[in-house]
């Protein structure tokens, strides 16, 4: 396969860094395709959760003896790190969660509870992952405010041109998209949409949980107010995710976990908050997690994500073709240059489950299912589609893999 | 593994599919849907004149070859039982008939259809649902 270079970047050498990529499944090598899950971890991740452990551990923000320094000189250096990732203005708006989902849920309850009322409306898109969907429409539900999808086209493309008809008279009040869907690999006009809600005085909320691992996320640039990601797509590990918020959002809202660390002063009659971002951090948080997420940010940095959106956008082509060519199938989704490294997919007269299982016993890894997004798959009129993803140590040799794999889903059970 | 999960009787079971239909006017019916893949199966049940004994037995839906599969052979399991016998059914006995290993989210797929079958006598007949299920939420078997 011929990838064209723009910004260069060598997925083969690249995947030595991921020792995962040294076992057989089945006596076969690992053909990881399910990236858009969750991602594999470099050794250069682990090495950072490792050392921490064994030359840093403490608690952060509770000691004045030399480990606890260390320690939070390690937390506070990844809040930095997350905060240039996404060129967020400031550190103090960047917020540790424990999830892209907790993250959302924070904004949905924190501002969403005080903020939404009768009369109100919540505008999210069809395109959206479990994650912000369902906290928006019970909060929604909970405030009595109404919640409404925007609609997508047959390429699974957002109708831009339907939203003020879908807002009507009501109250817009929040807007919520990804960045990047996790079932179709659809890029959202995320900057066009954030301007249509200031206009109508919403806030702007962006799921990017699966475009910040693989696209250059500027805050300022898409002017959104919330911005939600997480650390286990993007090459650090499972449990930590990240929240930046604009400071004067933040500053107004309650909080969302509350217990130590969060509070100014705890009396028996009254509790006052922490300065920001330690208002939304309560308990002890996945401090080692946390330097494993800023190392995978560094990693993912050093690489280049124009880099990343590039080359997968090429493998993203190079599977709709591989797969036109084999026929029978029916691909959902955007054109390849509107599109991130996912591609979702159905053969004709066989279950994505049997697709899935039968290339598992050829090492190859595919999701099936409905990709945490049963709207979607509602709208596109199927239960399940099978879904290759890609990321930064993805070769075509895997695509080839899969293909070849897909011959004999067909003997089988065709 | 593969060659075991997808033998001979599974792929028969999946592409000639025993059972398969709607019955108009069912005594007993109930839809459920498998939350793991959005697979949904449909299930009817017509009694003979005792008003307990399976007379006709049948399964509509979408769904992967374990669970297609698996629903036909129950399709064949349950008739002429009644609605009592099939309600104690352990699942074990399904799963030896169905005879491939699974792993345990194929297991979902490979009970669906019975699930869907003790909920559509319970609703019909009051018999007991298994006790794991007690509580379980009307959206995940509707």
């Amino acid at each position: 396969m011929a990838v064209t270079a723009r910004p260069a970047l060598d997925a083969q050498k690249l995947r030595a860094d991921f020792p995962i990529f040294e076992q057989k499944i089945h006596g076969k090598p690992l053909a990881y395709l399910d990236s858009a899950a969750s991602s594999q971890k470099p050794r250069q991740v682990l090495d950072a959760i490792r050392d921490f452990y064994e030359t840093s551990y403490a608690n952060v923000h509770r000691g004045v003896y030399t480990l606890s320094e260390r320690a939070t000189a390690s937390y506070e250096g990844a809040r930095e790190t997350a905060r240039a990732f996404v060129n967020a203005p400031a550190a103090r708006e960047v917020i540790f969660t424990r999830s892209a989902t907790e993250s959302i849920n924070l904004v949905a309850y924190a501002w969403g509870l005080d903020n939404l009322g009768p009369g109100d409306v919540v505008l999210v898109t069809e395109l959206e992952h479990h994650s912000n969907f369902v906290p928006w429409q019970y909060i929604a539900k909970r405030t009595g405010a109404d919640f409404r999808l925007l609609s997508i086209d047959d390429q699974g493309e957002l109708e831009l041109d339907g939203i003020d008809d879908l807002a009507g008279d009501g109250n817009v009040k929040v807007v919520a998209t990804n960045l990047v869907s996790n079932s179709l690999g659809t890029v959202n006009p995320v900057e066009r949409l954030t301007a249509w809600a200031h206009e109508r005085g919403a806030i702007m909320v962006v799921d990017a949980a699966q475009g910040a691992p693989h696209h250059r996320v500027d805050v300022q640039a898409l002017d959104c107010d919330f911005l939600a990601f997480s650390s286990h797509k993007l090459c650090g590990p499972s449990g930590v995710g990240a929240l930046w918020g604009r400071a004067e959002l933040l500053e107004a809202m309650a909080p969302f976990n509350l217990g130590g660390h969060m509070i100014r002063s705890v009396r028996a009659e009254d509790t006052t908050w922490g300065e920001l971002p330690y208002k939304f951090e309560a308990g002890t948080m996945p401090i080692a997690e946390v330097a494993g997420f800023g190392a995978a940010m560094d990693y993912v940095a050093e690489v280049g994500v124009d880099a990343i959106a590039a080359y997968e956008s090429d493998l993203a082509a190079y599977t709709l073709d591989r797969l036109a060519e084999f026929g029978g199938i029916t691909s959902y989704g955007p054109p390849p240059e509107r599109r991130a490294g996912i591609v979702s997919f159905n053969v004709e007269g066989i279950h994505p489950h049997d697709v899935a299982q039968v290339l598992d016993s050829e090492g190859v890894a595919i999701r099936a299912g409905h990709h945490c997004c049963q709207p979607l798959m509602a709208r596109l009129g199927v239960a399940a589609t099978n879904r290759a993803s890609f990321y930064l140590y993805t070769v075509p040799d895997e695509i080839d893999r899969m293909i070849e794999g897909l011959h004999k889903v067909r003997k089988i059970l065709g | 593994m593969v060659d075991d999960l997808y033998r001979e009787i599974i792929l028969d079971h999946y592409k000639n599919p025993r059972g398969h239909g709607v019955i108009d006017d069912a005594d007993a019916h109930a839809e459920g849907l498998n939350p793991l893949c959005g697979d949904e199966v449909s299930i009817y049940v017509r009694f003979a004149p005792d008003g307990e004994t399976v007379d006709e037995v049948k399964f509509s839906g979408r769904g992967c070859a374990i669970s297609q599969a698996s629903t036909s052979m129950l399709m064949e399991m349950v008739q002429g039982r009644t609605a009592t016998e099939i309600a104690e059914l352990p699942k074990e006995d399904l799963l030896e008939e169905v005879g491939i290993p699974l792993t345990p989210i194929r297991l979902k797929c490979a009970l669906l259809g019975l699930g869907v079958l003790k909920v559509a006598l319970h609703r019909a007949k009051g018999t007991p649902l298994p006790q794991e299920w007690a509580g379980i939420d009307e959206i995940d078997l509707r």
